[in-house]
């Protein structure tokens, strides 16, 4: 094996990580039927780009980027918060969380 | 200059008689409506007095006043002012026509009397009266113009006085339409004007003019040419003549006042004020001349025929008009205007004669009912024949002098001079013919009127002043007219005799600083023996035309009869006025107006307008049809959507940092801190 | 040493992400999540990123993750339908994500090779860690603001839950 390999890790690698995790978050998000598991693709969105944050932050020993991260980390709780008590109130309505069955906003 | 002479009440005061009685009138009573109509152009008859006698008062000449009341049209290279003119024929048009006018208001007093829409009637006459003195004061075309059309109006509203009528109303619109085909001329050769002169103003084109003694023929042709078109549509000459036979349907103290005296001379006036234009393009002016003289045979034949006392004065005016382009054209300006003053007098009184003898039959405007009035309209008949011999042109008469003149003048154009000399010669013959026709069957012999007056509803329907009917004292019994019908008779009579003893030499000195000398007979060829016998000839014919009407009018006989039946041809022509209103109704009329109607109406109408917002409409309609889909409410399509703007976006957005197009930005943030 | 750690995180996370896409029923996807964000704590770590790793563990792992299970089995949700899926988002919706994969990859993999400006280093498990005192010390100062403004924020997100999650008619 490359010895640089083996003790250096090219950031790119974190960054195609990134890509891909964020890649299957999107997916998710369009395939998954269930509003809570929708949700949960964009958590992983958000975990895929922090991840991204915080490579970029090592590379240029940059604090504020390990700073922005802090910061989505508290948002992504706080949305969190207010996106499941929104579900709640949507199976209570429609009694179903199927995505394909919330459409009352159609034209 | 003297700004005393208040030239802008002459217009204002008729229009403002027009105000009061076009917004009051309905509510006045009728004494104050008459009031009101009669004072105001008599007030503007004070001014032109007034006027005229500062004016004649200068020493050691009379100057032209040129008085400009503010600035109209400040555009660039044109400027136009509200200006008015008073000189030596613009006095004697404006005498005209407030003398003749308020005569005419008079008469229609009583002539009116019982018509529903008294008020109306005379709010138009003064509207008319109001644009007419505008046309004749005018100092530019433009103004002029304003003028020109303005009588056009009023003519239109009062030909269809009678509005509910609809050979009325469509006799108002023809009239319109066909000057409004001479108005074009007239605006083609304003454009022409203001592109050769930069300026309308009657003035600075003189000026112009004679500065550039070189400048002949060419554009000046052109223009001449237009305006003459213009003339001919008001002025009632061939081609545009149709309209003023059908005008009779109008009131006849109308007929008399604008389709006699004062309207139909304008272009008579506006060849005379511009003269300068066509003495510069011989073309032109034989033009005119031609046109005169053919209208003026061409109509008098048709005037042979007619049964209708006031279509054979209507042919009889485009006859005489005829006369007066004939004078302009052979550049006697003098002679024209001569005729033109003393055909205002006599071609009035006899339509006013003959509005009398309607006024007495009870409605009846049909020749062959009539007959035997002598006794019965002794004032009518007096002042009637009055104006019949002034107009066959007998000496001493008005018609005489005038008429001479101008066949003097056009015999001494030349060979075209003489062709022409010879059509006025004959229609002068036609004129005292069909005229003492007229005569006979209306005054002389037995009457025939009481076939008519028992079938007054049907025939009298078929014409112009049925409302007289209505009037109950009016019924069955022929009587004279009241006094105030009667007095503008006697007082026009008198002029029409002795309305021509001012010489055309004197007529002519009078108005050469404005139209140019006039040429003395004794310096002529022939000299004053040919003025003589020229005049001589004339008289002679029209006593030849009065014997002829005599053997065939003046007792019962069928000698008429017969000469129809036998030359029944020719008499058809000219029964049906040679075919040209059919002609023109198939020609032009039915062919512009399916045009209109296919290529207007359906392609323009239709098609176009109608289908252009059907599309538009149409095309909002289908977006939101389309656009309506996206919105699903189907979450996921939605997120599949923004994920596909979110990769295109970032597509592009690298696509162009790595091209440098762009986002170029990304490659500072890209540098870190 | 590396390289093995970052493997093996790597595969947990990645491993993780398709479990969540793979299963039905909404609690195993909530579970694969927390192996997800575990295996991003460390990363971080790997990363230098110590304060990070942490708050990964407690803010997502212990507290989001543990509230989507609350929410999941609050609700019952039951295994998903098989419906025939929304064809927009098959047609539309992977082309997308296919370009978006490509060109990041594309664009990574150019700035580690030749970009100048961009060249992107190593990480190695040596490279000094990022200490909660530097982090403080730029949050504090720099940041005070928008470090007050996430607690008030934070503040409305627990009001506004409330507010929507509670059953009609009660105070």
């Amino acid at each position: 094996m490359n010895s640089s390999l083996w003790h250096e890790v090219p950031s790119s690698w974190y960054l195609i990580l990134s890509a891909l995790l964020f890649s299957l978050g999107v997916i998710g998000f369009l395939i998954k039927r269930t509003l809570i598991t929708v949700f949960m693709s964009i958590e992983l969105m958000l975990n895929a780009v922090n991840l991204s944050f915080v490579t970029f932050a090592h590379d240029w020993h940059a604090v504020k980027g390990q700073i922005f991260v802090f910061f989505v980390m508290m948002v992504a709780a706080a949305e969190a918060a207010v996106g499941l008590a929104i579900i709640i109130s949507v199976y209570r309505s429609r009694a179903t969380l199927n995505v394909d069955q919330i459409d009352l906003m159609k034209l | 200059m003297n700004a005393h002479l208040h030239l802008w009440l002459i217009p204002i005061l008729p229009f403002a008689g027009f105000l009061v009685n076009g917004l009051l009138g309905r509510r006045l009573p009728k004494a104050l409506v008459s009031a009101v109509a009669l004072g105001f152009p008599l007030a503007s008859l004070m001014v032109v007095a007034r006027a005229a006698l500062i004016f004649f008062s200068l020493k050691p000449q009379p100057i032209p006043w040129l008085i400009t009341y503010g600035s109209w049209i400040n555009a660039g290279p044109l400027h136009l002012d509200f200006s008015l003119y008073l000189d030596q024929l613009s006095l004697l048009m404006l005498g005209v026509i407030t003398g003749v006018g308020f005569l005419i208001h008079i008469y229609s007093v009583g002539y009116m009397a019982h018509e529903d829409g008294y008020w109306r009637y005379f709010s138009y006459l003064n509207l008319f009266l109001f644009f007419m003195t505008t046309l004749v004061l005018a100092e530019n075309y433009l103004l002029m113009f304003v003028g020109w059309e303005g009588v056009g109006l009023a003519s239109y509203l009062l030909i269809g006085f009678y509005y509910e009528k609809k050979s009325a109303a469509d006799a108002g619109k023809k009239a319109f339409v066909v000057n409004r085909i001479g108005d074009f001329g007239f605006l083609l050769g304003m454009f022409l004007l203001l592109s050769q002169f930069g300026s309308l103003s009657f003035f600075q084109i003189g000026t112009n003019l004679t500065a550039n003694p070189a400048l002949q023929g060419g554009i000046l042709t052109a223009i001449a040419l237009c305006l003459v078109v213009g003339a001919c549509g008001k002025s009632a000459q061939i081609p545009l003549y149709v309209w003023l036979p059908d005008a009779m349907e109008g009131p006849t103290p109308v007929s008399a006042l604008i389709h006699a005296a004062t309207m139909v001379t304008a272009g008579v006036y506006m060849i005379s004020r511009t003269h300068f234009i066509f003495d510069r393009s011989p073309l032109a002016l034989s033009v005119v001349a031609i046109i005169g003289a053919a209208t003026a045979l061409f109509a008098a034949t048709i005037a042979l025929v007619q049964t209708d006392i006031k279509r054979v004065l209507a042919y009889s005016t485009i006859s005489q008009l005829g006369y007066m382009f004939l004078g302009c054209g052979v550049a006697a300006y003098s002679a024209a205007v001569f005729h033109l003053m003393t055909h205002a007098f006599f071609k009035a009184l006899l339509f006013l004669a003959a509005g009398s003898v309607i006024h007495g039959l009870g409605g009846e405007q049909d020749m062959r009912k009539m007959g035997g009035l002598r006794k019965k309209l002794p004032v009518t008949f007096w002042t009637m024949t009055a104006g019949v011999i002034a107009i066959a042109g007998i000496w001493p008469f008005a018609g005489f002098f005038s008429k001479d003149a101008i066949l003097y003048e056009a015999f001494q154009q030349g060979t075209l001079g003489k062709v022409l000399y010879v059509a006025g010669l004959v229609t002068a013959l036609l004129t005292s013919f069909y005229m003492f026709r007229l005569w006979y069957l209306t005054f002389l012999g037995e009457s025939r009127a009481g076939h008519g007056s028992e079938e007054h509803g049907a025939s009298v329907h078929a014409r112009s002043d049925t409302n007289l009917v209505q009037g109950a004292e009016h019924h069955q019994a022929i009587h004279e007219s009241p006094w105030s019908m009667l007095t503008p008779l006697v007082i026009l009579a008198i002029l029409s005799l002795c309305g021509g003893w001012i010489g055309i030499e004197n007529f002519g000195a009078y108005l050469a600083p404005v139209v140019g000398p006039v040429t003395d007979p004794a310096l002529e060829s022939g000299g004053k023996n040919l003025d003589y016998i020229l005049s001589g000839v004339a008289v002679v014919v029209a006593l030849l035309g009065w014997m002829i009407a005599h053997t065939f009018y003046s007792r019962k006989n069928d000698r008429a009869a017969k000469l129809a039946t036998a030359a029944s041809g020719p008499y058809s022509l000219l029964v049906h006025k040679y075919w040209i209103d059919e002609l023109y109704h198939n020609v032009i009329v039915t062919p512009i107006t399916l045009a209109s109607r296919y290529i207007l109406g359906w392609l323009g109408e239709v098609v176009i307008i109608r289908g252009s917002t059907w599309l538009l409409g149409g095309i909002a309609t289908l977006l939101g049809e389309l656009l309506r889909r996206w919105q699903s409410g189907n979450l996921r399509s939605y997120s599949a959507w923004l994920a596909a703007g979110a990769a295109v976006l970032l597509f592009f957005a690298v696509v162009g940092a790595v091209l440098g197009i762009g986002g170029t930005e990304l490659r500072m943030v890209w540098a870190g801190q | 040493m590396h390289l093995i750690l970052f493997l093996i995180f790597a595969g947990f996370c990645l491993a993780g992400a398709v479990n969540l896409l793979l299963q039905t029923h909404p609690i195993n996807s909530a579970l694969s999540l927390i192996v997800v964000m575990s295996s991003l704590a460390v990363l971080y770590l790997l990363l230098g990123a110590e304060f990070l790793a942490i708050a990964q563990i407690i803010v997502y792992a212990g507290a989001v993750m543990v509230l989507f299970t609350f929410v999941v089995m609050l609700l019952n949700v039951g295994e998903e339908e098989k419906t025939h899926g929304s064809k927009v988002a098959k047609v539309v919706g992977f082309p997308a994500i296919f370009v978006f994969f490509s060109v990041i990859t594309t664009v990574v993999l150019e700035a580690q090779r030749h970009l100048d400006s961009l060249k992107m280093g190593g990480i190695r498990l040596s490279d000094a860690m990022t200490t909660i005192r530097e982090l403080s010390q730029v949050l504090f100062t720099d940041m005070l603001l928008p470090f007050e403004l996430t607690s008030v924020l934070i503040l409305i997100a627990i009001l506004g839950a409330v507010a929507l999650a509670r059953k009609e008619g009660h105070s």
